[in-house]
């Protein structure tokens, strides 16, 4: 692989809390090309927070230490707060798990996708407008101009979900973060959202991180594979390769999932061992 | 109808097909509160240890002119038909004749009430300029200097008599440092000088073009509208501090910054509008608070606005006067609530 | 056993007892409340007024009624009138202290009889449902509809001025919003599973209501009433400040208030005085409330 997009090298986020400073992450490094990138991990695994930290999204009173997140060789922990505005969206974009939530209900559909894309560029606002038709267009949504007036209250969970995605890449991005971006969808609607993402993605060549707890879903989407445990990185696999995954974490979570192919009467219970949290993190730079 | 109400039931009375039964449901539960709050002051009124025949005739009458009043007052009928003369009567704004200068009570009010509204109005306003900014600025920066300052405030407008503020008020910046105008509306080489059209002072005084009268009634107005501001600063800044951090906990806020949005766009742009709902039942409760809280500082100030009016006629055993101010401002009460659920469902999409 | 303390007794991860897990709840809440320092400070404010108010014929200079007229309205540090005189000569201090029975005799009175009310009103239509519910909710809305001062001042008018006419017509105002949150926590409990598991027993409402709602109802009541505390000492005031509380020569705060107001820009010490003890008690109700809230109602806080 050429040049990365993003390098993140001992990335830590950290809680001040009553009982001491807990570290949600600790130590991570990755990079990430024109690729799909999956991390996968359980809840309180720190793959949220690594997402939101790339973007310092972190508010005080969390912390985010790095020896560098570098976006095309230069380091975003560097940037004032103000820098890292003209980032986020532009450069760096990101989906959330909800739509129901991370719309906002009182706005109409169109001006906030108008409002995403006149951040960052000079436009007038019918401009904008046809420019965000454009996009709905893009995300396979019928009847845009209807959807443009319309508020996310009356839109379901997979259009909330494109109109989520058409927003955030409205700006044409470099790298998209997808948070969980169909587990608040119905199973339906799921393939979809996903097809039409990794279309899009695709064809303007960005870099995709995929931040999932579903490692089939990963693994079926994705081309390389993190997977995080306890703030850490413990293992990473080709997507391909997932089955020769050498790490217990990991054989364990493939080993507690039904499959057709192969069924079994009895599905494993996860065995943790603390050793795995102690283990320093594997670095998935490349 | 009243604040606690919209939360569950503006939304379900919103679903569109049904649009008619509902508005008929709202307009009928305005009856009923209504209906009820007349028949709350017609029972005080039946109460109340003062003989009504007595106060119109005098101790000195005659049995006959006595009982002659007694069945013109329809007091010979029973309990229920002598509610449905008081409705009737109320609905046609008759309050009956003040026993104090015998002129009717609804002039009474007509007269005083400009006062009350002008007071209340200004005092809101200033709650409103100073306590939204104050609570939204309080929840962004939670635990800093002006979240303090803001929770200060609160506290001491939620712990401190109205009416002795006022008192201290005066003492300072009338009697000590004479910053302000004292007591009543205007001085009393003022009193009268400009034609009353609205009875609202400062605007009559606009509308007249006399600035002398204007910066009178201003340095007269100012003090005990700034008091009655601090309590609704008090109430708004509170209650737009917690609405604000509930918004900014939301997903949408991490969205809007995900779009690169500066920090005061985010705030204003995106949460405050979420909260702009909220904050109309909230300004509208304080107003309505205020009317009350005008009671008090009418009488520290002199005022001649509804609160001196009612305390007056109580004082005085004025009956038709302390029970046409209280169903007065009962009604405005209710009017407010209807005016700020009516407002909910314009601003609120998911209301509609 | 034996070398447990106290302490660890009450902390115990594993109670032994229905009572031991009471008593352990009860002792966590007051560590937790007694690192809210606010909190605190209102609590000990408000120990010193009912000490105050126990002992006040035992610290009190003066005896509050006697009046002085060659040494009326003394200035404050004046030698024997630490606070000075009233219009009369009498003893502001002591009048003070006095004033302190009858401040908390209301407040006692209103906390007994408005809870208790809403609790009544709220359960029952909660509980019951139906015609019920909807017509004592809608008397509730009349009621929440009154501005509450107007409301007491016509209640006041009607039964005649007085320190007991006052107590009612504040509860009269003070009780809807009880009754309104006893009948949510009572509509939440009463499609809990456990409640149909006592119904499938044979339990009959009454019993339901009194033995498992109220319980439950309480905190959430406790809460409201505390940080209630200090709008019925103010409204208390208000009605002894209109001369429609307690009556005179009767040492309640509101009504001294009154009476110096006619000397406010000359002898300013006489109208200050009750109202700075009204402001510090109705201070300490609203601290110590916002400390329940904290420790009994987590959810409700900020």
């Amino acid at each position: 692989m050429m040049e990365p997009l993003l390098d993140v090298e001992d990335l830590w986020v950290r809680f001040p809390t009553r009982q001491g400073v807990f570290d949600a992450v600790r130590g991570v490094s990755f990079t990430l090309g024109r690729e799909r990138l999956g991390i996968v991990g359980e809840s309180g695994s720190g793959k949220s927070m690594t997402g939101r930290a790339i973007l310092r999204l972190i508010r005080p009173p969390g912390m985010v230490e790095a020896k560098q997140i570098s976006l095309g060789g230069v380091n975003l922990m560097d940037k004032t707060e103000k820098e890292m505005r003209a980032v986020r969206g532009q450069r760096i974009s990101m989906v959330m798990q909800d739509p129901k939530f991370s719309l906002n209900p009182v706005m109409t559909i169109g001006d906030q996708i108008i409002e995403a894309y006149r951040q960052h560029n000079r436009a007038s606002k019918a401009d904008a407008y046809a420019k965000a038709l454009e996009m709905l267009e893009a995300v396979s949504i019928r009847d845009p101009d209807r959807v443009m007036r319309a508020y996310p209250h009356e839109m379901s969970g997979g259009m909330g979900q494109r109109i989520m995605i058409a927003m955030m890449l409205i700006p044409n991005p470099e790298i998209l973060i997808a948070d969980e971006p169909t587990s608040a969808l119905d199973v339906s609607v799921q393939r979809q959202v996903l097809d039409i993402m990794d279309k899009l993605v695709k064809d303007r060549g960005m870099g995709l991180i995929f931040i999932s707890h579903d490692l089939n879903l990963v693994a079926d989407f994705c081309d390389r594979v993190l997977i995080m445990y306890a703030g850490r990185i413990v293992e990473i696999c080709e997507a391909d390769k997932l089955s020769e995954a050498k790490h217990p974490y990991t054989r364990g979570l493939l080993n507690s999932l039904p499959r057709l192919d192969a069924p079994r009467d009895h599905l494993e219970v996860l065995q943790r061992d603390p050793a795995w949290s102690e283990a320093p993190s594997v670095s998935g730079r490349l | 109808m009243t604040s606690a109400n919209h939360e569950g039931g503006a939304r379900q009375r919103a679903s569109l097909p049904l649009w008619v039964t509902a508005s008929i449901k709202t307009l009928g539960s305005i009856a009923v509160t209504m209906l009820g709050l007349v028949f709350i002051t017609f029972i005080i009124g039946r109460v109340m240890p003062i003989d009504p025949v007595l106060a119109i005739v005098g101790e000195r009458a005659s049995q006959s002119t006595y009982d002659a009043v007694y069945y013109q007052l329809g007091l010979d009928k029973p309990v229920i038909v002598q509610f449905g003369y008081y409705v009737w009567d109320v609905m046609r704004g008759d309050f009956g004749m003040s026993l104090l200068n015998a002129r009717p009570v609804a002039e009474d009010i007509a007269r005083v009430f400009p006062a009350t509204l002008e007071l209340a109005t200004l005092g809101v306003c200033f709650g409103i300029v100073l306590g939204v900014p104050l609570g939204v600025v309080a929840a962004v920066r939670k635990g800093s200097w002006i979240d303090q300052l803001a929770r200060v405030v609160a506290l001491v407008g939620y712990s401190m008599p109205i009416f002795w503020l006022g008192l201290m008020g005066l003492l300072v910046f009338y009697g000590i440092l004479g910053w302000v105008g004292g007591p009543g509306r205007v001085g009393i080489f003022y009193e009268d000088v400009v034609p009353s059209v609205t009875g609202m002072i400062l605007v009559d005084s606009i509308l007249d073009r006399n600035w002398t009268v204007l910066k009178d009634a201003f340095s007269h107005i100012v003090l005990p509208a700034s008091l009655l501001g601090y309590y609704s600063l008090a109430y708004i800044s509170r209650m737009t501090r917690s609405f604000m951090l509930e918004q900014m906990s939301a997903e949408y806020i991490t969205t809007a910054r995900v779009k690169g949005m500066s920090e005061w766009d985010v705030v204003w742009k995106h949460a405050f509008r979420n909260i702009r709902v909220q904050l109309i039942t909230v300004i509208a409760l304080s107003y309505a608070g205020l009317l009350e809280g005008s009671v008090l500082t009418e009488i520290i100030f002199s005022w001649p606005g509804i609160g001196s009016y009612i305390t007056t006629a109580l004082l005085s055993a004025d009956m038709n006067a302390v029970l046409g101010g209280t169903v007065v401002v009962g009604l405005i009460f209710i009017l407010l609530n209807i005016f700020s659920d009516l407002l909910y469902k314009v601003f609120d999409p998911r209301a509609r | 056993m034996a070398e447990q303390t106290l302490r660890q007794w009450l902390l115990t991860d594993t109670p032994t007892s229905r009572r031991h897990a009471k008593l352990s709840a009860l002792y966590q809440g007051w560590l937790s409340f007694r690192g809210n320092t606010m909190a605190m400070i209102g609590l000990w404010i408000l120990v010193a007024l009912v000490a105050i108010a126990a002992a006040a014929p035992l610290i009190s200079p003066h005896d509050p009624f006697v009046q002085d007229l060659g040494n009326r309205l003394a200035p404050l540090g004046t030698d024997g009138h630490i606070l000075g005189t009233d219009s009369l000569g009498r003893d502001i201090l002591s009048r003070l202290i006095y004033g302190s029975r009858i401040t908390l005799y209301i407040v006692a009175l209103v906390a007994l009889i408005a809870p208790i009310a809403g609790l009544l009103v709220g359960t029952v239509s909660g509980y019951v449902g139906g015609w019920v519910d909807v017509v004592l909710m809608r008397i509730t809305d009349i009621f929440l509809a009154f501005p509450r001062l107007v409301l007491a001042l016509a209640f006041v008018a009607a039964l005649g001025a007085g320190i007991e006419n006052a107590v009612l017509a504040i509860s009269l105002t003070a009780w809807p919003p009880y009754a309104r949150i006893a009948r949510a926590e009572t509509l939440t409990i009463r499609s809990a599973d456990y409640i149909s598991a006592i119904q499938l027993q044979g339990a009959g409402a009454m019993r339901i209501i009194t033995r498992h709602i109220w319980p439950l109802c309480i905190s959430s009541l406790i809460v409201r009433v505390t940080l209630d505390m200090a709008g019925i000492i103010l409204a208390a005031a208000g009605l002894g400040f209109l001369g429609l509380g307690a009556q005179p020569p009767s040492p309640e705060w509101g009504a001294m208030i009154s009476e110096g107001r006619r000397f406010i820009l000359d002898h300013w010490w006489v109208a200050t005085m009750p109202g700075l003890a009204i402001f510090t008690v109705s201070l300490a109700f609203n601290l110590l409330g916002d400390g329940l809230r904290d420790v009994l109602d987590p959810k409700g806080g900020e």
